[in-house]
């Protein structure tokens, strides 16, 4: 039932946005009718998934197929419908809030063509995630990554947008080639494009090595792993911010679904794979959050938090992995089941804080968090909402993030006892890794929330900021509760998880414990129940103290200095300075001040940015050298179209005598 | 639960919620004596909260909820935590596999909401404590887990009343070598936590020079107060891990237990004073680099146990 | 007694930490003559009967580390109107994580060596290593002519630790070789520094790039 229910949400998904385009550009019947199949797909495909967990009632699909090797073949399992989830509810509350944030009647020019890309990017994605068939996989891949290239472009018109457009089409052919690769080498070993489990018989070391490595490469430039990043901040700061929600909360994980998924295929995994992977996840969260802590941009720096938390999610698989090839359950379970719901996590407050973004952008008109401040008095909600998604990606209790890095924590720590059979100690060194990524990621949010929405306004427009419509507020409130829940009472996900870690490592399913029994979810529970009390309790004391008292207003003490004005107050590039000259050899901070000031002052500049620096130190001149490398290519190009046809006449004949 | 259970939970409760106020007035004596003067009474900290309990407040125009959440919530995470961390009899009220780890994340909790109620001041004087008090803190927080590490490993387990339990002392013994480092390492992480010399000058007058004391600065009255009290709280914290971490023999007998835990922080009380005399504060631009190493002192214990 | 001796090596090890994290050329000095002393002693753990000879050698390496080259090193800065502050290549940052990577690589090396069973016990080697590699530190990160001395001095401390493993197959000849050489290092470096600061008014050793052909 699950897979026909999936298969008709994602129907009513890539339909969602065709009705519009039969309308009038200054029509806004188009974004209702859009909403409307967008809320009932979203409905639909949630009920699969749930009716998967609820009933484990699963009739894979095979409808034959035209193509030489394709089969339209879907089913739903525990990993399948962990990634569902994110998938329908994300892009549900994005088209909401698309409503109020891109409203067809201020843009009429290309309301149109986002709604439209949008439906067929959540049908792609949800298409990957139960396709069976590699051909199929590659076929929803290309479907989801080029919708998300007309939605990074949408305002086309700015040069910006079209550099980091062309940056990511780039980068997403680049990870699509490897997918070819890989898909072509498991047909190989398997014999169909069919996508099962592979024996030791069926592949070889060596091969399955290369499957890893091309997997690693293509899905590691979707989830945008540290090094493979380059396409992922620019185009997270430029798309609409539902759309950056959606890519940041949902798209990337593709990535790690394909992960997930082909190293679960896979019959063996040395024990250098999951260090790797280990390694790279520790590198991708550090550094993720240092460049993060560098930006200017509000959305730039969540996207490169993005970064830092697909590392925690990789911290989590690189320990299942290492748990399957020492055969601990322990870890197997823990490393899943922590990055699983991390997924899950990251979604709900990374898509929480894209869509505060976009409040605060619909407001004040700027991405700059030194031009903005003070808006929690003007905009209480979106500042409630973005405060509760910065508390729950800094991983603290009472919220949900805290929970999956638990999970992480536990079975780091697992790897570092002794007595529990086989083990890698060296993994454990991730755990202070992980703390430190809490705690810059802390520093960071800090840095945003008071900037942003505390102390006074700094420019003009952010004075005269608003509050958004309930279009805008009632998605962010649905993923606020959603990180209260799983917060609150996680023991409601261990079953959900169960099913995926068994659809993972198959033969562990009926003698390993089960994440409730590895891990203390009722006593996390109780202790964010009783914090979340004690702290309603104690606000409610203070109240009640304040109010028998008397209680003055007055100006902010300014240590004597009685002028004060809203430019005197600490910016975040400021806030961030000391953790940017610490990560200097990384980040390599671009300082410009005025070199000498004169005795009596005058007007100076001072400005500091923080560029990627794979990107620009590595990607941009790798490519130019290939551009002049290939130069003398040219020659072909005469714009002669009669010298066209001869080629392709050549070309014709070449491959008709190839045979000979 | 049985009835000796019961008599230590509240003894531990009691003890957790009185005795933190103490330990900051020992350390002010303390620094007082070893300057030839003769320094407030040990229990001028309490008759400070008292007053400021009872005292009216002063709210700046520019501040929002938050700024009033703050105190709140640095306080209940400190009383929270303190429910979580063994003290005399190696038994916590609240004690779970992975304790540790949600004390290191609660009290970021608490430092979460106290920094941005700085901002929230919009002085500049308070932004520049907050963004010094979160750098130095994600600095010291792998030093934290790094000491973690080590005792799971000894311990064998991740729960506090385990990992720093009695069995601890045969430790000293087989793994001395890695246990100093901790201790060298968890001692920096003490001071800096709570913004004590070589870290910060609690007395100082010069805002430009604080990290802890310039974030309140804005507080006044019952608030304050709490803040005050939270501070002290932490303080407690850090020192009873350090406590539990030094003298981690246990006799059995209550009588006999307790005394010696309040003991033991006395001593870290006036040890933290004498550090205080005799110490001068770092330069801010080298606060980093005693932090690393205290994260190389915790790690290379690691390192020590992998091999 | 091996626990006792593995808390002095760590020390050891901690004292290295201490003199690349430390800002003032004073205290790295102290250190050094703190780490000279500490494993002055050292011979007494390593072999608990070394006779009048050994308690003589101990007698000369403790006062010569921890007092003649200290005083003769102060000596100097004060003469030569030696900068207090040391102005390393690298970051303080840096140069603590280093030298922590060499310690945990020299500890994995130590591990492949041949040692007898009561060396590979205890932290010997790996801290002799780790001592070296910080001694390397020193000289290669550091601008000023002083702070090549100290490098050098704790060169050789990290090789006295090693020589300690071969006090029973050459007892003296090792480690009095050593320590004259290094006299007379410390004594020559002291002139030369000396002379540079009389020419030069600064002892930055990048300055000495100024006297090639």
């Amino acid at each position: 039932m699950s897979e026909r229910l999936e298969v008709l949400a994602i129907a009513l998904a890539a339909l969602s946005g065709t009705p519009g385009l039969l309308l009038k550009r200054d029509s806004p019947l188009g974004q209702w009718v859009a909403l409307l199949l967008s809320i009932a797909s979203g409905g639909l495909g949630i009920a699969g998934a749930a009716l998967f967990w609820a009933l484990n009632d699963t009739q894979p699909i095979h409808w034959p197929w035209s193509l030489p090797g394709a089969e339209f073949s879907v089913a739903v399992d525990g990993l399948s419908a962990i990634f569902l989830l994110p998938i329908f509810l994300i892009s549900m509350l994005g088209s909401v809030y698309g409503i109020g944030y891109w409203n067809q009647r201020q843009h009429p020019q290309n309301g149109r063509q986002l709604r439209l890309f949008y439906g067929l990017l959540t049908a792609g994605m949800a298409l990957v995630v139960i396709a069976r068939n590699g051909v199929l996989f590659l076929f929803g891949w290309e479907i989801m990554a080029l919708s998300a290239f007309f939605l990074v472009i949408t305002e086309d018109e700015k040069k910006e947008v079209r550099e980091a457009g062309w940056i990511y089409l780039v980068a997403t052919h680049t990870a699509t080639l490897c997918l070819f690769a890989l898909f072509a080498l498991l047909r190989t070993a398997s014999g169909s494009y069919e996508l099962v489990p592979l024996t030791n018989n069926d592949i070889s070391p060596a091969i399955a090595t290369a499957v890893f490595a091309l997997g690693l490469v293509g899905f590691g430039i979707k989830a945008g792993i540290m090094p493979l990043h380059v396409w992922l901040p620019g185009s997270h700061a430029i798309a609409p911010s539902h759309v950056s929600a959606i890519m940041s909360g949902v798209i990337i994980k593709m990535g790690i679904y394909g992960l997930f998924r082909v190293t679960s295929l896979l019959p063996q995994a040395p024990l250098a794979w999951g260090t790797i992977v280990l390694v790279l996840g520790a590198v991708s969260g550090v550094l993720g959050v240092a460049f993060a802590i560098g930006q200017h941009d509000l959305k730039r720096l969540l996207a490169y938090h993005s970064i830092e938390n697909i590392g925690i999610i990789l911290l989590g698989l690189g320990l299942a992995m290492i748990g399957r090839s020492l055969d601990r359950v322990d870890l197997v379970v823990l490393g899943v089941g922590g990055g699983l719901l991390h997924v899950w996590n990251h979604a709900l407050f990374k898509g929480l804080l894209f869509l505060g973004a976009g409040s605060v952008i619909h407001a004040s008109g700027t991405r700059e968090i030194d031009r903005l401040g003070g808006l929690a008095k003007t905009m209480p909600w979106t500042a409630l909402f973005f405060l509760v998604g910065a508390v729950a990606i800094c991983g603290l209790p009472p919220l949900n993030g805290f929970v999956s890095e638990f999970l992480i924590y536990l079975g780091l720590f697992a790897t570092f006892l002794p007595g529990k059979g086989a083990s890698f100690a060296g993994a454990a060194l991730a755990a202070p890794a992980l703390a430190l990524i809490g705690g810059l990621a802390l520093a960071c949010f800090v840095k945003v929330f008071g900037a942003v929405f505390l102390g006074v306004a700094r420019s003009q427009p952010a004075e005269h900021a608003h509050e958004s419509g309930p279009s805008m507020i009632l998605p962010m409130g649905v993923l606020v509760a959603c990180c209260f829940l799983i917060g609150l009472a996680p023991p409601l996900v261990a079953g959900i998880l169960d099913r995926a870690i068994a659809a993972w490592a198959p033969n562990l399913e009926n003698t390993g414990p089960h994440l409730a029994t590895v891990a203390p979810l009722n006593w996390i529970s109780v202790m964010a129940v009783l914090l979340l009390a004690a702290l309603l309790v104690g606000g409610m004391l203070l109240r009640l103290r304040l109010g028998r008292g008397v209680v003055e207003r007055s100006v902010t003490w300014g240590c004597g200095y009685l002028a004060p004005t809203a430019r005197i107050q600490y910016t975040s590039s400021s806030f961030g300075q000391m953790l940017v000259e610490l990560f200097a050899w990384a980040l390599h901070p671009r300082i410009h001040k005025p070199m000498h000031l004169p005795l009596f002052p005058q007007s100076a500049q001072f400005h500091s940015e923080v560029a990627d620096t794979v990107l620009d130190g590595a990607v941009l001149p790798a490519s130019r050298l290939v551009a002049r490398l290939f130069s003398w290519f040219r020659v072909f190009q005469s714009g002669n179209i009669q010298a066209y046809l001869l080629y392709i006449f050549a070309a014709l004949i070449l491959l008709l005598l190839w045979p000979y | 639960m049985n009835a000796v259970t019961v008599v230590h939970h509240t003894i531990h409760v009691v003890l957790a919620l009185s005795l933190p106020p103490l330990l900051v007035g020992v350390i002010a004596r303390t620094k007082a004596v070893l300057a030839g003067r003769v320094g407030q009474p040990v229990l001028q900290p309490y008759y400070d909260l008292v007053k400021l309990f009872r005292k009216d407040s002063v709210y700046s125009t520019t501040t929002t909820w938050v700024f009033q959440a703050g105190p709140v919530v640095g306080l209940v995470t400190g009383a929270l935590a303190l429910l979580v961390i063994p003290l005399a009899n190696s038994i916590a009220p609240l004690s779970f596999t992975g304790d540790p780890i949600f004390l290191a994340y609660l009290l970021g909790l608490g430092r979460f909401f106290m920094a941005s109620a700085a901002l929230d001041t919009g002085s500049p004087f308070e932004g520049m404590g907050a963004a010094r008090e979160v750098t130095f803190a994600s600095l010291a927080e792998p030093a934290l887990f790094f000491g973690l590490l080590v005792l799971a490993h000894l311990s064998g387990s991740l729960q506090l009343a385990t990992m720093l339990g009695s069995q601890l002392s045969q430790q000293w013994f087989s793994a001395g070598a890695p246990l100093a480092l901790v201790l060298v390492s968890w001692v920096i992480v003490l001071l800096a936590e709570n913004a004590r010399i070589p870290f910060d000058d609690p007395n100082t007058h010069l805002e430009l020079t604080m990290i802890h004391e310039v974030m309140v600065l804005d507080h006044s009255g019952p608030a304050f107060g709490m803040i005050l009290y939270g501070a002290a709280l932490k303080l407690f914290i850090f020192a009873a891990l350090v406590v539990r971490l030094v003298f981690p023999a246990t006799t059995g007998s209550l009588w006999m237990d307790w005394p010696l835990f309040v003991l033991g922080l006395l001593t870290i009380a006036v040890a933290i004073g004498l550090l205080e005399s005799t110490m001068a504060r770092l330069r801010m631009t080298h606060v980093p680099v005693l932090l690393v190493a205290a994260c190389l002192f915790s790690a290379f214990g690691v390192i020590l146990l992998l091999r | 007694m091996p626990q006792v001796f593995d808390i002095l090596l760590i020390l050891a090890v901690a004292l290295n930490f201490v003199s690349l994290g430390v800002s003032r050329i004073r205290a790295v000095i102290n250190v050094v003559a703190l780490q000279g002393v500490l494993i002055g002693t050292f011979p007494l753990f390593v072999h608990t009967d070394i006779g009048l000879r050994g308690f003589l050698l101990v007698t000369v390496t403790l006062v010569l580390k921890g007092r003649v080259f200290p005083a003769f090193l102060m000596h100097a800065m004060r003469e030569a109107n030696i900068q207090h502050e040391v102005t390393p290549v690298v970051s303080f940052i840096s140069s603590l994580l280093l030298g922590a990577v060499g310690s945990a690589l020299a500890i994995m090396f130590s591990d492949t060596l041949p040692l007898t069973e009561e060396h590979s016990q205890v932290l010997l080697v790996p801290a002799s290593l780790s001592t070296v590699w910080t001694g390397f530190l020193m000289l290669t990160t550091r601008r000023q002519a002083i702070m090549q001395v100290l490098g050098f001095l704790l060169l050789e401390n990290g090789i006295f630790m090693f020589g300690l493993l071969l006090l029973e197959a050459i007892p003296l000849l090792v480690e009095a070789g050593v320590l004259l050489d290094l006299f007379t290092g410390v004594f020559v470096m002291g002139i030369i520094i000396h002379h540079i600061s009389r020419e030069f008014a600064s002892t930055s050793t990048e300055r000495l790039a100024e006297l090639k052909e």
